[in-house]
């Protein structure tokens, strides 16, 4: 296919997408749109999972600490002097003198989360099975106690709050957009083969002279800096979150939207964020009560988590592999699509 | 208040702390000793047992009964875990019963919140469990909670090492777990050793969740998840699989976890979890099969 019409079909995704997360605020409803973000930041994080999770096989349950330190980074960094202040009486001056944007805090909220990633990846990544599971899931542990603990730059349990409220459609949209480009860029290059080789066979990929630290490093901290870029998103989006947003039960719902869809593919990751994204606004509805005309259904909080949970299993137990398995919508497909429409062939 | 007196009291918190550690990590060596699966929902047969527990009294039952009732319907609800979820991911990818052992956890709580909502339950103690003996002129304490808690481990304990090394099953269930197919190639009837397995397991889980309700007086829906994770540190140090190894990690885990709230200063001690769980991690990466397991790969 040539790269001109390639181009083309790429350049009117963006705009289209574009206008349409600019336009969605005006057109729909707050609520609407409220899910639609939600669901943004979400691809962004199941994606950064994928990476380690899906493609390079070490599972790990630690990237909602990227997460973590991502929201509270880039929360420290943009909170407005007021707010700092008030809130943050204690924090070192040099620190309380920073005041960066929306943008430049991401950024660096993504980079410290690299640092660390590459701190504490070297070690751990030489782990494999279920002992990097349980390793990952300390590595979240610690992040959470000292999140905790840190009370001069957290706030310590409390909420922290203050956080300019920035992130609208159109910034998840664009990140995003981002991410899947430049993550589709590294999966499908010789890097990304590397990574799934070494997932499929270690020993055979270290027999063609792959060698397996590196390239599982290279995942870890690439989806940690996508999971810290994920993190200054939903800070900004919420404005005020506690270590507790950042434990198990965010851990457990994204790691079943990566699960469901499929963790071997970039498709599949963002189709499981759709799914049990929209699935789960639907039983929160259903799960306060509802009227069927005749008989009427009590409210039962916690239905909705556990239908998520019976699904995993049933996902699990059937299809384990996800519902795309290792299929992606390619972009190459997509251009085929329109040329041979435009052919009128086949 | 004497050195000796204070480091004999911490002592007494340590062996009731560890005793409760040991229990459940019992329960997760012997699960992934004969599955090779890291059964997130353990902890939630202490959910199981606790609330059966407070159940059974309120419909009647004196304390005794209720906690052997407590006991056999978290190893009723392990068995009925692993018939439902796991038989039918055995011998799936490590990721595969992860997730479904992640995905069996998350139900369980959310049960336990659509019964029993998610805030805290009083545990009812009878009178006599709610004394407690002074000694020293009241310098060392001891609760009635702390002799039952370490009297029923050391019956659990004994009870276990009698079964695997003294009975067909227990001999059989140790055979699965050191080779799963000779043992069914020379005829174990290996869907039984693992609902035994899992029977006492989640039994032992059960009774720790007694345990642990007496000792704080409440019991919750996401009591179990705490414990779990120490459970998860202590048999890891002790050698994952390896039954021994569960007991003494636990009780190293409990030893050390009292340590560092009794004798660092106040501003090191409540970073505990974040120790803890970083020498969990300096044991995966030096000592993989911690202090009792033989050899096994599980690194590059």
């Amino acid at each position: 296919m040539n790269r001109t019409h390639q181009l083309l079909v790429g350049t009117a995704c963006v705009v289209l997408l574009g206008l349409f997360s600019f336009t969605a605020p005006f057109l729909v409803n707050d609520y609407i749109v409220r899910v639609m973000t939600v669901m943004c930041i979400n691809a962004i994080l199941v994606l950064s999972m994928g990476l380690t999770n899906g493609f390079t096989g070490v599972f790990s349950l630690g990237q909602v600490g990227f997460v973590a330190v991502g929201a509270y980074v880039s929360g420290v960094l943009s909170l407005p002097a007021a707010a700092k202040a008030a809130y943050l009486p204690n924090l070192p001056g040099w620190i309380a003198a920073i005041n960066l944007g929306f943008f430049s805090s991401t950024i660096v909220a993504g980079l410290i989360c690299v640092l660390l990633a590459f701190l504490v990846g070297r070690p751990l990544m030489r782990l494999s099975g279920h002992f990097v599971s349980v390793a990952t899931l300390g590595f979240l542990i610690i992040v959470n106690n000292v999140l905790i603990n840190a009370d001069d730059y957290t706030r310590g349990a409390r909420t922290f709050t203050g956080v300019p409220r920035d992130t609208t459609l159109l910034w998840a949209m664009g990140w995003l957009v981002a991410t899947i480009v430049v993550l589709a860029r590294i999966v499908y290059s010789p890097k990304g083969r590397a990574w799934r080789a070494v997932r499929e066979d270690t020993i055979a990929a270290q027999a063609i002279g792959i060698d397996v630290l590196p390239v599982r490093l290279s995942a870890f901290v690439i989806g940690a800096f996508f999971a810290g870029v994920g993190g200054s998103l939903f800070g900004h989006y919420i404005g005020s979150f506690s270590p507790a947003s950042f434990f198990f039960a965010y851990t457990f719902s994204l790691i079943s939207m990566l699960v469901i869809g499929g963790m071997e593919s970039m498709t599949g990751a963002v189709l499981g964020v759709v799914v049990v994204s929209l699935l789960s606004e639907v039983l929160r509805n259903l799960e306060r009560g509802f009227n069927l005309g005749f008989i009427t259904f009590p409210p039962l909080y916690g239905a909705s988590q556990i239908a998520l949970g019976i699904i995993l299993i049933l996902i699990m137990i059937f299809r384990p592999s996800g519902v795309v398995g290792d299929r992606e919508l390619s972009f190459g497909r997509i251009v085929a699509l329109t040329r041979s429409n435009r052919k009128g062939v086949n | 208040m004497s050195i000796e007196l204070y480091i004999a009291q911490q002592l007494i918190n340590a062996i009731s702390l560890g005793s409760l550690y040991a229990l459940v990590a019992i329960g997760l060596s012997l699960i992934f000793g004969i599955l090779r699966m890291a059964n997130f929902a353990h902890g939630d047969m202490m959910m199981v047992g606790a609330f059966a527990t407070v159940v059974l009294q309120w419909v009647g039952f004196d304390f005794g009964w209720a906690v052997v009732g407590g006991i056999a319907v978290g190893a009723l609800a392990g068995v009925l875990v692993e018939r439902v979820a796991y038989r039918p991911v055995r011998g799936a990818p490590e990721v595969t019963m992860l997730l479904t052992s992640f995905a069996v956890t998350y139900i369980l709580e959310n049960l336990g919140i659509l019964i029993f909502t998610s805030s805290p339950r009083n545990f009812p103690l009878p009178d006599w469990l709610n004394s407690a003996f002074q000694l020293s002129d009241g310098q060392i304490t001891f609760t009635q909670i702390n002799i039952l808690t370490v009297v029923l481990t050391t019956v659990a304990l004994a009870a276990l090492g009698w079964f695997v090394t003294r009975t067909d099953v227990g001999l059989g269930m140790r055979a699965a777990a050191e080779d799963m197919p000779a043992a069914h190639l020379v005829g174990l009837d290996v869907n039984r050793l693992i609902i035994v397995a899992f029977a006492i397991a989640s039994g032992f889980a059960g009774l720790a969740g007694v345990l642990w309700s007496a000792q704080s007086g409440v019991v919750d829906p996401h009591m179990g998840f705490t414990p779990l994770l120490k459970a998860f540190v202590g048999a890891i140090i002790g050698g994952f699989g390896s039954i021994p190894g569960a007991v003494i990690g636990g009780y190293l885990l409990g030893a050390l976890e009292i340590c560092i709230v009794a004798f660092l200063p106040s501003q090191v001690s409540p970073y505990r979890d974040a120790i803890v769980f970083a020498l969990l991690i300096a044991f995966l990466l030096f000592r993989p099969n911690g202090l009792m397991k033989r050899t096994q790969e599980v690194k590059l």
